[in-house]
C-alpha cells in the first residue's frame, strides 16, 4: 500500500458537504486539507454543451455509475434484497460537487419542531398513540441554534425567496408557517410562469398561503460573502439532472471551487475511491482509497471527515467497523438506523392552454405549507406529519414530456390514436406535487448486503424500507387536497400517483433518502453528536443527509449545509483548540 | 471482420435527412434517391423489423410524420452499439433473481440482447400488413423488449439529432419544441396561455460547435 505524507484534514467526498468543510477550514486556518472524490473533475465550462436530455436526464450522465456500485433493497426483514440495477427512486451524484451539481436547488428551512420531534410527539400525542414501531428522535440541535447557520448557508448560495416570518412577524406572500428568520432572503423571488400563477390564484381562493418556493437559482446577479459572483437564471429548463451552463444554480463547482482554487493548502483528488476509514485505539488514522491508477493508498490525517453521499456514509462506517451496527430485532446499535425517504405524491393536471413547459428552473414554482409539518393535519385521522404542496415548473424535456394524456383519450399507449392524442395534449400537463415528512421506523434501516458487492468486492449497502399505513394516510390526505386545488384551478386531472402503496425503486421520488449515521443527544441512539462528531472517535466527523434522524418535508440540502456550517464552527473554534469530544 | 450491414432508406421519406456518424460528423445530406446507411448493431433484416415496429408505435399518418421520417431505427441502432446498449451503466453482477415489479428489470440480458431475442420472435414482421403487425405487437405489449422499443421510439423521435433520430428536427417541429435555447428570461412570465414557438434548433446549431454524445466511440 502506498502511504502518503500526513495532512491535517482528509475528507471522503468532494460534494457540497466535503467542499464546504474544506472551504471553511482553509479560509479560517492554515491547516492542510485533502478531499478524496471518486468521480471526475468538473467545472462550469463542462456544461456549456450539456443541454442534452438524452445524455443527462435519461442516461444519468451526472450520476454514480451503478455498474460499479449500487445499493440493494428489500421491503421487509423477511425478504431477500435485490440490487437496484438501474436508476429509479433516487439519483446519487458523483464527480466534483456530487449530487449538488445536478440538484433542483430548492432551499427550504425545516420547521422548528422538526428538530425536537420526539419531544413534540410525546407532548402532543403521548408515545402510546404514535404509529406502530415509529422511532422518531430529536436531532440534538434546535432551530434557534441553527438559524444563524441557515442564514449563512442562504448567503453562501444566494437563496431566492420571500420571508414569511421575519423576526416573529408573519409576512403575507411568504411561508407564514416557517420558523422565525433574522433576515429577509438574499434575493427577491423569481418571475413565475403561467401555470404557477394559476396555482397561486387557486390556493389563495381556497384561503391558503402561497409562497414562492425558495431556491438557490439566482433571480438576479449576485455576489456572495466570499466574493463569488454568479449571474441570474435564464430559465432554460435544463436544470435538475443537469449542471448549470452559466452558474446561476448554486453548485459546489461555481460557489465553493472558485474560493478553494485559490487555497494552496487544499487539494482535491478525483478518480479516487475511498474504501476504509483506518482507525486505531479509538482514533481515526486516515483514509484508504484506490487512486486513479488503481493503487491502494493510505492518506494519514489528524482529522477525518466522512462526507460521502448519505448511504455511503453509513456503509463506510460499517465497512470500517467503527461503532455498532443497528439491529432491528433489539433496537440496539447505531449505524444504519433510522433510514427515511420522503412521501412523494402528485396529481397530474391538464391545462386547456399550452404551458411552454420547456421553460423553467428546478426551483421555480409556488408552494403552500398549510398542511405541512404540524399544520392542518388534525382533520386527517392517522396523519402525524404533513407535507408541502407545490406547482413546480422545472423545465420539461421533449422526450419526458411526450405522451402525457388525460385518462381515456386513447385505448393504448402506442399507435395512431395515441399519437394523435399525445400531440393534441402536448405541453398541457403539469403536476401538483408534494413531498411529505417520512418519520422513522424500527424496521427501516441500512446494513451491508450479504450477497451483492461493488467493483472492489465490498458489500453493497442494503436498504430495508417500506411504507406503512401512516405514509398511506399522508398520501391520501395530500391527494385529496391536490384534487381540491385542481378543481378550483378548473383543470382536468389525470388522477393521483400512487407511490406510497409499496416502496418502489423504479420510479423517481427524490434523492432525499436520509439517515443511517444519525445525529442525536445520546451515543446509544445516534452515531454522531450535535456537532456531527463521532461519539466514540472524536477526530472523526460524519456529515450529510445521513445525519437526519427522520425526514422532514421539502428538500434537505439547505439543512445539511446549515448543520455542516455549525459543525465547521465546532471543529475550528472548539475542537482544534482542545481536541476531544465536544460537549 | 464483421461484414458491414446497411439499411437503405428513400431520402424523400426522411425529410431533409442529415445523419451523423458517432464522431458527430454529418455523413450524408441527401434530398433525392436512396441513402445507404451503415448499421452498427443491427443486421439489415433486423433493422427492417425494428423500423416496421417503430412505425406502428409512432406511425406516419394524418397527424404528421412518424418514426420512419425521424430515422428512429438509426437512433436505436446507435444506442445499442454504444455503452448504453452494452449495459455499461447498469449493475450486472449475479445472482439474477426475479423479484417484485417494484424492483424493475432484474434480468441478465443487456438491451442489445433483449432486442436480438425480441426481433427474432417477431419473425417476418416487416412483411405483414399493418393490422397484422399491430396484432403481433399487442401480443408482446407486456414484455421488456416492447417496453424498450416504445421508450426508444419516443427517444429517437425527440432527442437531439446528433444521436441519429429526430432527423431534420422533424420530431421537435411536430411538438413545437424549440431545442435547447439558452434563455427565456424575457418570455418566462409572458406568453401566458399562448404557445411560444420558434423554428427548432439542434444543440450543434445553438452552440455553434460539434457536440458529441456521452462517451460516443469512434466507428
Amino acid at each position: 500500500m502506498q502511504q502518503l505524507k500526513p495532512v491535517n484534514v482528509v475528507i471522503a467526498g468532494g460534494g457540497f458537504v466535503g467542499l464546504t468543510m474544506a472551504k471553511e477550514i482553509t479560509q479560517r486556518t492554515s491547516l492542510s486539507v485533502v478531499a478524496i472524490e471518486r468521480g471526475h473533475p468538473r467545472k462550469t465550462a463542462d456544461y456549456a454543451a450539456g443541454m442534452d436530455e438524452l445524455d443527462y436526464a435519461l442516461r444519468f450522465r451526472m450520476m454514480q455509475n451503478l455498474a460499479e456500485e449500487t445499493a440493494t433493497h428489500r421491503h421487509s426483514l423477511k425478504a431477500s434484497a435485490v440490487p437496484i440495477r438501474q436508476y429509479g427512486s433516487f439519483n446519487p451524484g458523483t464527480g466534483t460537487g456530487g449530487a449538488a451539481e445536478h440538484w433542483g436547488a430548492i432551499c427550504y428551512r425545516y420547521y422548528p419542531e422538526v428538530f425536537t420531534l420526539a419531544a413534540y410527539f410525546r407532548e402532543k400525542y403521548g408515545n402510546a398513540h404514535l404509529p406502530e414501531n415509529s422511532c422518531v428522535q430529536d436531532w440534538g440541535v434546535t432551530y434557534d441554534q441553527l438559524e444563524p447557520y441557515y442564514w449563512r448557508a442562504e448567503q453562501l448560495l444566494g437563496v431566492v425567496g420571500k420571508a414569511g416570518n421575519l423576526n416573529g412577524k408573519p409576512v403575507d406572500g411568504g411561508n407564514v408557517f416557517e420558523g422565525t428568520r433574522s433576515h429577509e432572503y438574499p434575493l427577491p423571488p423569481h418571475k413565475m410562469p403561467y401555470i404557477a400563477n394559476a396555482f397561486e390564484k387557486a390556493v389563495r381562493e381556497l384561503g391558503y398561503h402561497p409562497y414562492p418556493v425558495p431556491t438557490a437559482t439566482l433571480s438576479q446577479n449576485y455576489t456572495n460573502p466570499d466574493g463569488v459572483s454568479r449571474p441570474a437564471c435564464q430559465y432554460c429548463g435544463f436544470c435538475t439532472r443537469y449542471g448549470c451552463m452559466i452558474g446561476a444554480k448554486a453548485q459546489p463547482t461555481n460557489t465553493l471551487m472558485p474560493v478553494l482554487a485559490k487555497q494552496k493548502a487544499f487539494s482535491l483528488r478525483t478518480g479516487c475511491s475511498v474504501r476504509r476509514i483506518v482507525h486505531k485505539d479509538g482514533k481515526a488514522v486516515g483514509l484508504t482509497y484506490i487512486d486513479a491508477n488503481g493503487v491502494e493508498t493510505l492518506q494519514p490525517a489528524d482529522v477525518v471527515i466522512v462526507a460521502s453521499w448519505t448511504l455511503n456514509n453509513a456503509r463506510l462506517l460499517m465497512l470500517s467497523k467503527i461503532g455498532e451496527a443497528y439491529d432491528p430485532a433489539t433496537g440496539k446499535g447505531t449505524i444504519g438506523r433510522n433510514l427515511s425517504h420522503q412521501v412523494s405524491q402528485s396529481t397530474r393536471v391538464f391545462s386547456d392552454q399550452p404551458l411552454n413547459s420547456f421553460m423553467g428552473a428546478g426551483g421555480l414554482g409556488i408552494g403552500i405549507s398549510d398542511f405541512d409539518g404540524k399544520e392542518g393535519i388534525d382533520k386527517y385521522p392517522g396523519v402525524f406529519r404533513g407535507g408541502n404542496i407545490r406547482m413546480m415548473t422545472a423545465g420539461e424535456g421533449a422526450i419526458a414530456g411526450f405522451g402525457i394524456i388525460p385518462p381515456g383519450e386513447a385505448k393504448s399507449d402506442w399507435g395512431s390514436e395515441w399519437k394523435k392524442a399525445a400531440l393534441a395534449w402536448h405541453d398541457r400537463a403539469a403536476n401538483i406535487s408534494t413531498e411529505a415528512e417520512h418519520i422513522a421506523y424500527r424496521q427501516n434501516y441500512v446494513d451491508l448486503d450479504p450477497t451483492y458487492t461493488d467493483k472492489f468486492g465490498d458489500p453493497l449497502a442494503r436498504l430495508t424500507l417500506d411504507w406503512t399505513d401512516h405514509e398511506r394516510a399522508q398520501g391520501a390526505m395530500v391527494a385529496k387536497l391536490q384534487a381540491q386545488i385542481a378543481k378550483v384551478m378548473n383543470v382536468r386531472t389525470g388522477g393521483a400517483t400512487r407511490l406510497v402503496e409499496k416502496y418502489t425503486t423504479t420510479q423517481y421520488q427524490s434523492t432525499h433518502i436520509n439517515g443511517g449515521a444519525i445525529m442525536g443527544s445520546s451515543p446509544d441512539t445516534s452515531v454522531v453528536n450535535p456537532w456531527l462528531q463521532h461519539w466514540q472517535v472524536p477526530n472523526l466527523w460524519v456529515m450529510g443527509g445521513s445525519n437526519f434522524p427522520q425526514n422532514a418535508s421539502g428538500n434537505p440540502t439547505l439543512t445539511i449545509l446549515a448543520l455542516v456550517l455549525r459543525a465547521s464552527d465546532g471543529l475550528i473554534d472548539r475542537y482544534l483548540k482542545h481536541p476531544g469530544a465536544l460537549a | 471482420m464483421k461484414r458491414r450491414e446497411f439499411i437503405t432508406l428513400p431520402a424523400k421519406s426522411v425529410g431533409g435527412l442529415l445523419l451523423y456518424t458517432l464522431a458527430g460528423e454529418p455523413v450524408v445530406k441527401a434530398q433525392n434517391g436512396d441513402v445507404r446507411i451503415p448499421l452498427r448493431s443491427f443486421t439489415a433484416a433486423e433493422a427492417r423489423v425494428v423500423e416496421a415496429a417503430c412505425s406502428r408505435i409512432f406511425p406516419s399518418d394524418d397527424s404528421g410524420p412518424g418514426a420512419k421520417e425521424a430515422g428512429v431505427v438509426i437512433f436505436i441502432d446507435r444506442q445499442l452499439a454504444g455503452p448504453y446498449g452494452r449495459d455499461k451503466y447498469r449493475y450486472t453482477k449475479p445472482p439474477f433473481v426475479e423479484s417484485t415489479p417494484e424492483h424493475g428489470y432484474q434480468g441478465q440480458k443487456n438491451p442489445r440482447e433483449v432486442y436480438r431475442e425480441g426481433i427474432a420472435q417477431l419473425g417476418n414482421f416487416a412483411d405483414l400488413t399493418p393490422a397484422e403487425q399491430d396484432q403481433k405487437l399487442r401480443a408482446i405489449e407486456k414484455t421488456t423488449f416492447f417496453a424498450m422499443l416504445r421508450r426508444h421510439t419516443i427517444e429517437g423521435m425527440f432527442s437531439d439529432p446528433m444521436y441519429g433520430g429526430n432527423a431534420g428536427l422533424i420530431g421537435w417541429q411536430l411538438i413545437g419544441f424549440p431545442g435547447p435555447l439558452m434563455s427565456y428570461r424575457d418570455e418566462i412570465d409572458k406568453a401566458h396561455g399562448q404557445p411560444w414557438r420558434r423554428k427548432p434548433q439542434s444543440l450543434a446549431q445553438i452552440t455553434g460547435r460539434n457536440v458529441k454524445g456521452w462517451e460516443e466511440e469512434a466507428d
